[in-house]
């Protein structure tokens, strides 16, 4: 019996299992997918919000403002990229000059630091390339850009390395309450937990459900997004949100913690939970609305586009609460943004309300707070030369774009989580991140994981489940039947 | 009289070829366009490139070629023989794989050398 | 401190340095970030390369085999698994900066007195034309998808739908039919192709492909893996025409979507770059706007043929060793520039005094044309020389050669343009 089971290992879960990892305590994390931080984790906007949007009294204000700080410790402790670059909300209208008043008064209200209603001209002296149509800005200096699945790896591999266990590939696809906890079904067996935390994103109705009928359910929403190449990376040097409207905060334009500039989101509610394509008229929306923030966006500098989906819920707000009929079932649900800002938090507002429940939180004195992460490129030319005579590998660059090296794929290959997958690889280190998009380096990347884990070359994915790349070998007999 | 684009090499001159004419061909920039313009019609060649398995090489593939262009209609014949080589490293850029590939009077040759690694 | 090091170890930088030495300049260094020399040649095991250059016609890795040997005969050093990391062009004569790794030597500074960039180019990528639909796998470039075929052995599908016709998705049509996969359709969003004519007739005819000029794909359906694509015809705004949709059911789509030059190095040590050709501004003897520091093949502009990068890189490779050896080009600057029908020249700059034979242009048609005539117009509207065309395409690169008595006439901008006869 575990004393804690949570579902999910998005940065919900990650978050959660690395203040877990704190105590003594018998945790386990039950990943559906193939890989750790592969749902809205891996494809959203990556932004620290400064905490001006929630209306006060909600669970989102208060964790908001207090993940926002948590966040910028637990980057620096794992060694995870974020820059607080600040943020600015725009105003076309004199209408949404009121807005801006109201975020400024909320964010007042909700503790935000170093608010500060700016004119169009002040606006434009901090950001020159925003559009002359501004005419008024709310500035948050303490909103950030991160690496998001950068994070949430981090966590989850700091609690591995702490002792919670970590299945993937392994949905829960029954809930049974027995004597003293739960029990839960998945294709690894049956596990028993004490408590259960739902940390399932998207489907976290889904995984309540199999317990109990939820009387909420979740909405799915999709945005879509352009990522710029780095030539555009200085476009803008803060974050650019327009006023939020009913859809949400609506299009961005931001660079993006590795130099790149990302614009998007669109939104748009979809039936299917797998729905990750972009449309035409997706892409059309972001790049009208983004210009009208910064006029001068290069999207032929396009390298990718995306979408991601928003666990939107029947509800308002994050719903952190316990089953009242299921006592020791605790949701983490309805997590949308800012959700990936408030995940340390909510971590921590589930541990006490684990505590208060009885669960004993003893602190754990092995537990080490901290992880070592090699980034060549962030190196000095002495360092890299000492890196490279200890480990030639580090001498190799696999990834031109990035200038990511060998080393740095096969340490991440020996990670307490090691990736099996080309965008697992990726998600790790940057490999494939660039304006190439793995089109040179993805070949030479799935060799390597073939090789450090022993696979046959074919048989390494580019991402979740069915993403083979390979068909067969030439020369083998039986040509392709088609 | 049938058009025809020149693949003899990359400038793809436009010829014309007079079937009732003893297929004179006209439009061609050079002697191998005529001599091309008359095979297209009569008995259409291609070289043919491709691979074969090798071990102990840099890569797991060789590149190889025909030594001169086969029957076009044989290309997939000339395939299936092709994946039939097993070849073990050192191989060297010329050597003859296959001789007179099918009848064809056509050598298959390696296109590269690839030396014994490691 | 090295004479010179050549940056890229394919066609060009191996013509460049091979050059170099040929005229005299005995510390040459090469740098190859791959683990041998040839760049994409070795993966290009087709034929048709070395008409112009050696008057057969060779595979890809035989042409780069043939200049492999010869820079085997020279005392060039060779740094293979070399990755150059930056440049820094050194101020006012002083040497200029490599900065390189590689397992063996760590991170290197190497001092030169001359550069020779030929990093290259890449593909463009999906993201680079922005495919609505979704992300499974089976989205390849044919560049690739023709590196797994070639060379580790391995196919990427079964049923492929080709985007774009440029030479390397003509090519890989051929390839993946004769290896068994079955080629649907090759989509083309502009009216003509942008690849050679000769791979239109011998990839795709050959083995009745249909080719869809002014079309292109609408959408990819697959969240695993690709398991359809719609292709949409478009109009002569090159949006799609709503109504005209085909369905495919295929497992792969193949990007052949052209060409960006890898400029990044060049970028970054503040070379001056041209916005139409992605590569550097270059004079007649391919020496950049930094003095000794030179660029050649296709990180300077996209070629057709591989003969051409060898026959513009010797340039390089003789103007850099002149420039080693003392003789540095100089002299006024005619300024080139691209008119109608014309997407842009190769040099931009000629400095006419520095010429010893006629200043050989490149560029490149932006409409196909038959029997047209190439301009050269000066500022002061005279026609200095006319070159007759039966057939200009796009996807073939044009070359007028252009005598010094005449340039040396021509007031400044000269201007290329095409012009239906």
């Amino acid at each position: 019996m575990y004393d804690v089971i949570i579902i999910g290992c998005g940065v919900t879960g990650a978050a959660t299992a690395y203040e877990l990892a704190r105590y003594k305590l018998r945790a386990a994390v039950l990943e559906a997918a193939n890989d750790i931080a592969a749902g809205t984790t891996k494809a959203n906007s990556a932004i620290v919000h400064a905490g001006y949007d929630p209306e006060p009294g909600t669970l989102m204000a208060r964790l908001n403002v207090e993940g926002n700080r948590l966040t910028g410790e637990i980057c620096d402790r794992l060694q995870v990229p974020f820059k607080r670059v600040g943020s600015l909300v725009v105003a076309f209208t004199q209408e949404q000059l009121a807005t801006l008043q109201t975020l400024y008064d909320r964010g007042c209200e909700n503790g935000v630091p170093g608010l500060r209603l700016l004119s169009g001209e002040e606006a434009r002296a901090l950001e020159p390339q925003l559009s002359e149509e501004v005419c008024g800005a709310l500035l948050a200096p303490s909103a950030g850009v991160i690496d998001p699945w950068g994070f949430a790896i981090a966590m989850a591999e700091t609690a591995v390395r702490g002792g919670v266990e970590l299945r993937r590939s392994c949905p829960v696809t029954a809930i049974a309450a027995v004597p003293g906890g739960f029990e839960l079904q998945t294709p690894e067996g049956k596990f028993c937990a004490r408590f259960v935390l739902n940390a399932a994103g998207v489907d976290a109705d889904r995984v309540h459900n199999l317990l109990e009928p939820t009387d909420w359910h979740t909405l799915p929403n999709r945005g879509e997004y352009y990522l710029l190449d780095k030539t555009e990376g200085g476009r803008v040097s803060r974050v650019i949100f327009q006023c939020p409207g009913p859809e949400g905060k609506g299009v961005l334009v931001a660079p993006t913690v590795h130099g790149n500039l990302i614009c998007g989101p669109n939104a748009e509610s979809v039936e299917d939970r797998r729905d990750l394509g972009n449309s035409a008229a997706g892409m059309a929306e972001v790049r009208a609305k983004a210009v009208r923030s910064v006029p001068g966006l290069d999207w032929r500098q396009n390298i990718r586009n995306f979408a991601g989906l928003r666990a939107n819920t029947t509800r308002s707000d994050f719903i952190i609460e316990e089953s009242q009929a299921h006592p020791g079932f605790i949701d983490l649900a309805g997590i949308k943004s800012p959700g990936l800002t408030s995940a340390p938090a909510i971590a921590k507002l589930a541990a006490s309300m684990l505590a208060d429940r009885g669960l004993a939180l003893e602190p754990d004195p092995d537990f080490v707070d901290g992880r070592e992460h090699i980034v060549f490129k962030n190196l000095s030319a002495e360092e890299k030369n000492a890196l490279i005579r200890k480990d030639p590998r580090y001498g190799r660059v696999v990834c031109r774009c990035e200038t990511i090296t060998e080393g740095e794929i096969v340490a991440a290959l020996h990670s307490p989580i090691p990736p099996c997958t080309i965008n697992g690889v990726k998600r790790r280190c940057n490999a494939g991140m660039g304006r190439c998009q793995g089109g040179f380096c993805g070949p030479r990347v799935q060799e390597i994981i073939a090789r450090e884990l022993g696979l046959d070359q074919a048989d390494v994915l580019l991402d979740q489940a069915g993403t083979y790349i390979l068909t067969e070998k030439t020369k083998m007999g039986g040509n392709a039947d088609v | 009289m049938k058009e025809l684009i020149c693949i003899v090499c990359p400038k793809g001159c436009h010829l014309k070829v007079d079937e009732e004419n003893g297929y004179a061909v006209t439009g061609n920039g050079c002697p191998r366009g005529a001599e091309y313009g008359k095979n297209e019609l009569r008995n259409p060649t291609r070289m043919l490139t491709s691979t074969v398995c090798i071990e102990g090489g840099i890569y797991p593939r060789l590149p190889v070629k025909t030594s001169r262009a086969i029957p076009k209609g044989m290309l997939f014949q000339a395939m299936d023989e092709i994946a039939k080589v097993r070849l073990t490293a050192p191989v060297h850029c010329g050597q003859v794989l296959i001789e007179n590939l099918l009848g064809t009077g056509a050598d298959l040759v390696a296109s590269r050398d690839m030396a014994a690694h490691k | 401190m090295y004479d010179l090091i050549v940056v890229g170890g394919g066609p060009a930088g191996l013509a460049a340095a091979c050059k170099a030495w040929e005229d005299g300049v005995r510390k040459v260094l090469v740098l190859e970030r791959d683990k041998e020399l040839g760049g994409i040649l070795n993966q290009c095991i087709h034929s048709g390369f070395g008409l112009q250059r050696f008057k057969e016609e060779l595979t890809g890795p035989e042409y780069a085999g043939r200049y492999i040997q010869m820079l085997r005969k020279t005392g060039v050093e060779v740094k293979l698994d070399s990755m150059v990391l930056q440049i820094l062009p050194g101020k006012d004569g002083a040497p200029h900066q490599v900065h390189a790794i590689n397992g063996q030597d760590g991170y290197m500074v190497l001092e030169t007195k001359a550069i020779v960039l030929a990093m290259g180019c890449r593909e463009r990528t999906r993201g680079a034309i922005s495919i609505p639909g979704e992300r499974g796998s089976g989205i390849f470039t044919a560049g690739a998808a023709q590196r797994y075929l070639n060379m580790e052995g391995y196919m990427v599908g079964r049923r492929v739908v080709i985007l774009g016709s440029g030479d390397i998705g003509l090519i890989m049509a051929r390839r993946m039919t004769l290896e068994g996969a079955k080629v649907l359709a090759c989509v083309e969003l502009m009216p003509y192709s942008g690849g050679l004519t000769r791979n239109i007739v011998q990839c795709l005819q050959d083995f009745d492909i249909p080719l869809y000029l002014s079309h292109t794909i609408t959408d990819i359906k697959g969240h695993d893996r690709v398991e359809q694509v719609t292709v949409s015809q478009v109009g002569p705004d090159r949006r799609p025409v709503p109504g005209t949709e085909m369905v495919f059911d295929c497992d792969t789509v193949l990007l052949s979507v052209g060409l960006i030059p890898e400029n990044e190095l060049t970028r970054q040590a503040g070379i001056g770059m041209d916005r139409r050709t992605n590569g550097a501004v270059v004079y007649e003897n391919m020496e950049t706007g930094i003095p000794g520091i030179f660029a050649c093949g296709n990180v300077v502009h996209v070629h057709d043929l591989v003969d051409y990068v060898s026959a513009e890189s010797e340039r390089a490779g003789a103007a850099a060793a002149a420039y080693v050896q003392g003789t540095e080009a100089q002299g006024p600057v005619l300024e080139l520039a691209a008119g109608d029908g014309v997407s842009y020249t190769v040099p931009q700059h000629v400095r006419t005094e520095s010429l010893a034979k006629p200043a050989e242009v490149f560029f490149r048609v932006n409409r196909v044309t038959q029997a047209a005539e190439i301009l050269a117009t000066d500022a002061a509207g005279k026609t200095i020389a006319r070159f007759k065309r039966e057939h200009m395409a796009p996807g073939e690169m044009e070359r007028v050669a252009l005598p010094p008595q005449l340039l040396k006439l021509a007031q400044g901008p000269l201007t290329l343009s095409i012009r239906e006869v």
